[in-house]
This record gives C-alpha cells, sequence and structure tokens, in this order.
C-alpha cells in the first residue's frame, strides 16, 4: 500500500499485547517502520499507543505479568526484538526512547548525556566529552549549556529539559528512537524546536512517535499510522492520511470529529 | 447555601448580592471556628508531649549541673563521686556505635535493597516483609538473650565490644531496613525509567541511581537508629558489659604500619546508660549527681544526632527535586 523503494527498519507482525490484569491492549497489529523516516502514531486517549510503542525498547519486561504475542522484526539483521531469547537491554542499546514529561536524572547535565555511555562502558573521558558535545548539538541544546555542563539538570527549563532527555537519548547512536507526546508539556516555541529537531534527526535514524496534536503529525511524519481500540485501523504516507483517508472514522478523528 | 432567589429569575439586583454575601461570610466564619478548635487540641497534645520531655531535660541538667566540665568527661570511675567520670563509659560507648555502624548499614542497606529491587512478590517475600516490621518491635532484652547464646558461647566471641556493637547493629537492622526501603520507593518510576530506557541493567540502575538517591533517607534511619542504640541498656546488660571499668580498650590506631588495631574489639567495656545506671543505684547522693548530668548527656546526644539528620537529609534532598 505503500512506497515500496524505502527500506524498512522494523516492522510489527500480528502483534498482540496483554497487561497482567488480563487486559489486550493491542490486537494484532501490523505495521512497517520506514528507514529514516518519521512515523506518527495517532488515536483517541487509551488506544494503546503509548502500549504499542513500549513494545519496541520492551518496557513492559520491567512489571511483571506483561504478555507479548506476534514480533517486531528488525532489519537489516531480522531479530525479533520480542522474542523471548533476545535480551531486553540489547534491545534497549539499539531502541532509545523519550517519554511524555522531561525525566532527567538529578544529576549534571553532563552526566546525564554521558549516561549511556557509562553504561556502556566507555572509559576513555575524549570521547565521552566528544560524544556529549556532539549530542547535545543534535539535539540543539549546545549552545544554551556549554558553559554550565556541571550544573544540575533540574535547573533548566522545562524545554531545555526535554532536549537535554532527547540529547541523552541521542548520545548512544540508536538505530530507533521512540517519541511518547515528546512535546504535550511545551509551549508552542519549544514544541517548534522539537518538531524541528525531529526533522533534523531522521537523517540519522528512524523515528516512531506518538501525538495527539494532528498539526505536528501534518506537520513532522512522513507516515502516520491510527488507531483504535487497540488495532491499527489505518496506516499510510501521512499526505494521503490527511488528505485522503479510507475509512471514516480516520477522517472523523483527524478532523475532530470525535476523540 | 442557597442560590440567589434572583439567579433563577435571571438579573442580579444588588441587594441579592448583598444578601447572599452576608450569609456566605456567616458560613465561612462558622466553618473556620473548627480551624481554631483544632488547632488549639493539636497544640495542647504537642505540648503535653515536648513540655514532658523539657521539664525532665531541665531538671536533669541542674541536677547534675556542678558536674558540666571536661573533667567529668576524662576521668575514670571512681569511689569518690566528686571525682569520678565518664571517660571508659563514653569510649565503650563511641567504640560500640562504630562497630554498630558498620553492621547495620551494609546489611541493611542491602536487605532493603533486595526486598525492594530484586526479591520476587509472592507470599514468601510477604511473609519476610512482616517480620522484619515485627522485628522493630522486638523487646530489646530479647536481642540481649539472642545474643548472648549467639554471639558470647555460640561464637565465643565474649563479653566484649565487638558482640555489643553486633548486637545493637541487630537491633537497629529492622529501622534501617525499613527507611532504605521507604527511600527506595521515594524515587519516581520516570527516573527508573530513563535508565532502563537507556540500556541498563538492574544492578546499574540500583547502584548508580536507587542508592545514589535515596541515600538521605537511609542514612536519616541509620542515625535514627543509632540514636536509639545510644541508649539501649537492657541487652547490653544481658550479654555481660561490666559496671565498674577504670581502664580504657587498646587504642584502634596505632603508630606502626598498618596504622590500625583490633584488639579493642574483644575489651571488655561499659556504655554510658550503664554507668548512669550504677551511679543511680548507689545509696550515696553525690552520685545521683554524677547520675543526672549522664543523663543530660545522652539526651543531647540522641539530640544531636536526631538534629544531624535532618540536617543532612535536608542537605542531600536539596540537589533532588521531583
Ligand atoms: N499498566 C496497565 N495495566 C492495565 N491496563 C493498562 C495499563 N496501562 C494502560 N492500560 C490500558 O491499555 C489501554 C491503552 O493504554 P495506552 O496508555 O497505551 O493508551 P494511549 O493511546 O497511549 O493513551 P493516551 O493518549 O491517553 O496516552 C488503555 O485502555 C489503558 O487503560
Ligand atoms: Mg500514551
Amino acid at each position: 500500500m505503500v512506497n515500496t523503494s524505502t527500506p524498512l527498519k522494523a516492522e510489527s507482525k500480528d502483534l498482540n499485547f496483554f497487561y497482567a490484569n488480563g487486559h489486550q491492549a493491542l490486537k494484532s497489529v501490523n505495521m512497517p517502520l520506514y528507514e529514516n523516516k518519521i512515523t506518527a502514531l495517532i488515536g483517541p486517549s487509551g488506544c494503546g499507543k503509548s502500549t504499542f510503542l513500549r513494545c519496541f525498547n520492551r518496557m513492559h519486561d520491567l512489571y511483571p505479568g506483561n504478555k507479548y504475542e506476534g514480533g517486531i522484526v528488525m532489519h537489516p539483521d531480522n531479530t525479533n526484538v520480542l522474542a523471548a531469547g533476545v535480551d531486553p537491554i540489547e534491545v534497549r542499546m539499539r531502541i532509545s526512547m523519550v517519554f511524555q514529561k522531561p525525566n532527567p536524572f538529578p544529576k549534571t547535565i553532563f552526566e546525564n548525556v554521558a549516561y549511556g555511555l557509562h553504561v556502556r562502558d566507555e572509559k576513555n573521558k575524549r570521547v565521552i566529552a566528544d560524544k556529549v558535545e556532539e549530542a547535545l548539538k543534535g539535539a540543539a541544546l549546545w549552545d544554551e549549556v556549554k558553559d554550565r555542563l556541571n550544573d544540575l539538570a533540574f535547573n533548566l527549563s522545562g524545554g531545555q529539559q526535554q532536549r537535554l532527555c532527547i540529547a541523552r537519548a541521542l548520545a548512544t547512536d540508536p538505530e530507533i528512537m521512540l517519541f511518547d507526546e515528546p512535546t504535550s508539556a511545551l509551549d508552542p516555541i519549544a514544541t517548534a524546536n522539537i518538531e524541528e529537531l525531529m526533522s533534523e534527526l531522521k537523517n540519522k535514524l528512524t523515528i516512531l512517535v506518538v501525538t495527539h496534536n494532528m498539526q505536528q503529525a501534518a506537520r513532522v511524519s512522513d507516515y502516520t499510522a491510527y488507531m483504535y481500540l487497540g488495532e491499527l485501523m489505518e496506516y499510510g504516507d501521512t499526505d494521503t492520511i490527511f488528505t485522503r483517508p479510507t475509512r471514516r472514522e480516520t477522517e472523523d478523528y483527524i478532523t475532530g470529529k470525535f476523540g | 447555601m442557597a442560590l440567589h432567589d434572583s439567579q433563577i429569575a435571571g438579573a442580579l439586583t444588588k441587594a441579592s448580592v448583598l444578601e447572599n454575601l452576608g450569609a456566605v461570610r456567616a458560613m465561612i466564619r462558622r466553618h473556620k471556628r473548627n480551624d481554631i478548635v483544632f488547632a488549639g487540641i493539636g497544640l495542647l497534645a504537642l505540648m503535653l508531649g515536648l513540655l514532658t520531655l523539657l521539664t525532665l531535660f531541665i531538671d536533669l541538667v541542674m541536677d547534675g549541673y556542678p558536674r558540666f566540665n571536661l573533667q567529668f568527661l576524662s576521668e575514670f570511675p571512681s569511689r569518690r563521686a566528686g571525682s569520678a567520670g565518664l571517660l571508659s563509659a563514653w569510649v565503650g560507648s563511641a567504640l560500640i556505635m562504630i562497630v554498630t555502624f558498620l553492621t547495620a548499614v551494609p546489611v541493611g542497606v542491602a536487605a532493603g535493597v533486595y526486598l525492594e529491587e530484586y526479591a520476587p512478590k509472592n507470599w514468601f517475600s510477604d511473609l519476610i516483609e512482616i517480620n522484619v516490621s515485627n522485628l522493630a518491635g522486638v523487646p530489646s532484652i530479647i536481642y540481649g538473650l539472642l545474643a548472648l547464646g549467639l554471639f558470647v558461647y555460640g561464637l565465643d566471641l565474649g563479653q566484649s565490644i565487638l558482640t555489643a556493637g553486633l548486637t545493637l547493629g541487630l537491633l537497629i537492622l529492622p529501622i534501617v531496613i525499613v527507611s532504605t526501603r521507604e527511600a527506595i520507593r521515594g524515587i519516581p518510576v520516570a527516573i527508573r525509567e530513563a535508565a532502563y530506557a537507556v540500556g541498563a541493567t538492574k544492578w546499574q540502575v540500583v547502584s548508580d541511581h536507587v542508592v545514589k538517591y535515596s541515600q538521605g533517607g537511609i542514612l536519616t534511619g541509620v542515625i535514627i537508629g543509632m540514636s536509639r542504640a545510644i541508649g539501649e541498656t537492657a541487652p547490653i546488660i544481658t550479654i555481660g558489659a561490666l559496671t565498674f571499668i577504670a581502664f580504657l580498650p587498646p587504642s584502634p590506631i596505632s603508630d606502626v604500619a598498618p596504622y590500625l588495631n583490633f584488639e579493642w574489639l574483644s575489651s571488655s567495656f561499659t556504655v554510658l546508660p550503664i554507668q548512669m545506671f550504677n551511679w543511680l543505684s548507689r545509696p550515696d547522693h553525690a552520685f545521683h549527681i554524677n547520675a543526672a548530668a549522664t543523663g543530660a548527656i545522652i539526651i543531647m546526644l540522641t539530640l544531636l544526632m536526631n538534629g544531624t539528620a535532618i540536617y543532612l537529609r535536608y542537605q542531600i534532598r536539596k540537589n533532588i527535586k521531583w
């Protein structure tokens, strides 16, 4: 149904997900994730967007009793990241995440960005400093913080903290970056900054972003997926979804008649 | 509260607004009376506790006043009340506190971290949980009996500083475990998830984040536990502390390499509350002055330790906002 010349980075195949209380939050979700593209997940609150996103980095494994069925296959190595034999830590080394609310560690700006490197046993101070600088530049935060790298991250503004979290996720050169409503706690200017940032980041990696903001989805994403009650209702390139959706529900949601 | 009559009809007249305002103000005054009544009762309850302690403390200070001098701290106990001092008792207490600290902190923190982060949640961990809380309520003399059997006879450690330190360490272990767990539970899920999301293992999350951010709470628990331990008498008597000691244990620091010396661990000892008890049980009133002075010193020590705990927690929490 979509452009086939772009290489696939990952795809979810017949993905079902059950929370520990037995609630099935995802129902047979099939969706491609194209390399160096931004895919937006939209849909009404509670439809399973965050649940789907958090399958990609196995965040659900942190809580006992959650269960996956089906798979998310990463390319080019064809690893099913949900397979029982695959270590969730390995998956998180390849796929990083930015959360809805900025969640910096109570450490310095530098330590926050360097933490992923620390976890990867990087000991070389030069390498770490270079990587931190590169990540902060990549997150468009460098100019604002270069003179105060040893300040506590909590002293930054909300928008700066969110960019810091992006830098932290970026410093480890992930293949895929997940964003769960990354701008919902930010003002329009900080939001614009982050959208611009995402458009630049896609040159390096693949992005999956959850958003409630239709304009944002239309502005930044290449592909859009509309979810409803745990199912993927419609998927396509963003222009098509926003101008000629095939399903009535999608159109109603996008135009604000429902949701 | 009454709706405006006129509101139902539509427009608000000035008269109806004023009338309604009067009624609202009367209601607020009525509600606020409860605040005043409770504030009074609460203050009274607080004062009852505080005043009792204060009276006791002032009483001790006034009785013991003649002995508040450096000589009291630098003299051994003696048959003459006027020249008897606390030297062996405070040195004993201090050395025992070192052993207590060194046992209770690593064991308590490790147990707390394990229970909170690693232990599977099932009936067995629930059972352990209940027992840890129960341990905090076990009378301290029971710990003394346990220590007598285990440390003194079982492990043959004798009636030593080591035995006393281990016993008190055991005694405050539940406090350290509980405060460790509470401090850990205060760490927001978002911070943990952030650490896991960059690929950290459980141990990296625990050592880089969980333990670091709960230091303030753990330290508070440790100091509060120690301030309880320093006044404990019953278990120490049970394991056989002497009541009259006119010598010091060997110094822990020596002037030849390796500069540390562990003979003091097996030395016999006395502690502040036992010294106080000893003086108190003498018929000669002059010794009661010494006892009062010792009591005042123990209370001051406890207050000082709790004050330090509050200060340290504040200092550590200052850099952590969530
Ligand atoms: N820990 C959990 N245990 C059980 N059910 C859950 C849990 N978390 C979420 N759910 C349920 O799973 C469904 C999907 O939730 P999810 O958080 O993925 O929605 P969402 O699309 O991200 O919504 P929002 O836009 O409000 O963030 C909801 O019905 C929710 O109630
Ligand atoms: Mg969500």
